[in-house]
């Protein structure tokens, strides 16, 4: 107690130090204060999310078309369901918080040291299924065209179902390789950031097959993006398409516009990143509780501190999971 | 360190027995609302996305006002707000509140007017 807390001897008195105002202490009242410029931080970010979203509200991606992928499941379509574990995983792992301040504040050591490590795994598993599903959002699925004027087109079939472009694109003997080392000069090679089908080979595969068609970005009054006839899509295809987009990255995304994209990656990417230093603050609180820091103190604040800080990531990807998957 | 918890919720519905029972309490209420939301969510009755109240759709609003429920109880009962003094209470969520309502409606209302101008203006950009 005597390392964190200063006595002057003259407690008691209104000037004399040691009050705490609102009664709550310097650090608990500090966490307030970053808490609340850090909601604000991420309410900017969100906020402008929506900004843009409305900008191009009528072509803007549904998220229950995008995110459909559940780990081991393969060809499933299952939208949400993975995001909606994720944010179990989170609400879960804030409860096991919660207790660990509770039997702190009944300083319960062997509790609090169970409970911070079962809030440690939870995180753990959150930033790890966040990995993953950046990874299958940067791998993407199907596959698109972008239009010279940077729209997405998406392929479908006559029943409405999606095709991957690796199903209908023929390959075609000029269309350029990726130059490997083995091939061509030893010491240079380029890195395979090449899509896998050129867009001649993908133009060439869609007029070969009658039964695709071709979805715009575009939404109907339904909210639906709008799949257009076979002889739109034959002009679509011949006379506005540039290039094969696979996957997602800053610049190109085969969902929709780069827009959804960039902010996917800013705004999950940076909350990942308070999750990830939540999860480091909770080792290094964890090893203290373990060697007995906040026994010897006398005072289990810390645990209560991070806690607060744990409390509001949790809080922040209520807010993110709404806005980028329901909404 | 005295620590008095305030073991009603819901206005004083429900009042749980010790702290622990109240955590736990609340975590079956907040997985029953997320449950609702993802089960709207993929669901999505036609009713709630045909009918709109204020410019936006019925579905969302439900979105909306649930996660703001998720959010009072994890910052009163998780953060322990309830259990702090008026004053810190209201200056953090007050605070919060005016400036981000502030800033979600001037973008929002500046996104509608830039989609305005390119739907009905003479700039030309889908090809």
């Amino acid at each position: 107690m005597e390392t964190t807390v200063a006595k002057t001897g003259t407690e008691g008195k209104t000037w004399g130090g040691g009050n705490q105002p609102l009664r709550a202490s310097y650090g608990k009242m500090m966490m307030w204060f970053f808490i609340v410029s850090d909601a604000l931080t991420f309410s900017g970010f969100l906020a402008s999310y929506g900004f843009s979203r409305f900008k191009f509200v009528d072509a803007w991606p549904i998220a229950d078309q995008v995110f459909t992928h559940f780990p081991f499941l393969h060809g499933v379509d299952a939208p949400m369901y993975y995001v909606a574990f994720m944010t179990f995983i989170l609400i879960f792992s804030s409860v096991t918080m919660v207790l660990a301040v509770d039997a702190g504040h009944h300083m319960k050591q062997k509790k609090v040291i169970l409970y911070m490590f079962l809030t440690i795994i939870g995180g753990a598993i959150f930033v790890g299924s966040q990995a993953w599903e950046w990874n299958t959002f940067i791998k993407g699925d199907y596959g698109a065209v972008e239009t010279k004027g940077g729209k997405i087109l998406q392929f479908l079939d006559t029943d409405g179902k999606r095709v991957a472009i690796r199903d209908f694109a023929v390959t075609l003997p000029t269309a350029r390789d990726t130059h490997e080392n083995k091939n061509g000069v030893w010491f240079q090679s380029e890195p395979e950031t090449q899509t896998s089908f050129s867009y001649e080979e993908v133009k060439a595969g869609f007029l070969a097959k009658e039964n695709l068609l071709v979805r715009v970005q575009y939404k109907d009054e339904n909210g639906e993006h709008i799949v257009l006839s076979r002889e739109a899509s034959l002009d679509k295809i011949n006379h506005d398409g540039k290039l094969v987009v696979e996957g997602a990255n800053l610049r190109h995304n085969e969902y929709g516009t780069p827009l959804f994209a960039d902010f996917f990656f800013f705004i999950t990417g940076f909350h990942g990143f308070h999750v990830f230093s939540g999860v480091l603050i909770n080792i290094i609180v964890f090893f203290n509780v373990v060697i007995g820091t906040y026994e010897k103190r006398g005072s289990y604040e810390m645990v209560e501190k991070v806690g607060l800080y744990w409390h509001f990531v949790d809080l922040v990807w209520v807010f993110v999971f709404t806005f980028f998957y329901l909404v | 360190m005295a620590h008095e918890h305030k073991l009603e919720i819901f206005r004083g519905l429900v009042k749980f027995k010790s702290n622990i029972t109240k955590i736990w309490g609340i975590f079956l209420f907040l997985s029953i609302v997320t449950v609702i939301e993802v089960a709207f969510g993929i669901v999505k009755p036609d009713f709630l996305i045909d009918n709109t109240f204020l410019a936006m759709k019925l579905l969302n609003w439900i979105f909306i006002i649930l996660t703001l429920v998720k959010a009072y109880y994890i910052t009163w009962d998780f953060m322990h707000m309830r259990d702090e003094t008026k004053g810190l209470r209201r200056s953090v969520v007050w605070t919060a509140i005016f400036l981000i309502c502030y800033l979600v409606l001037i973008l929002l209302i500046e996104g509608d007017y830039i989609y305005e101008v390119y739907k009905s203006g003479f700039v030309k950009f889908d090809f």
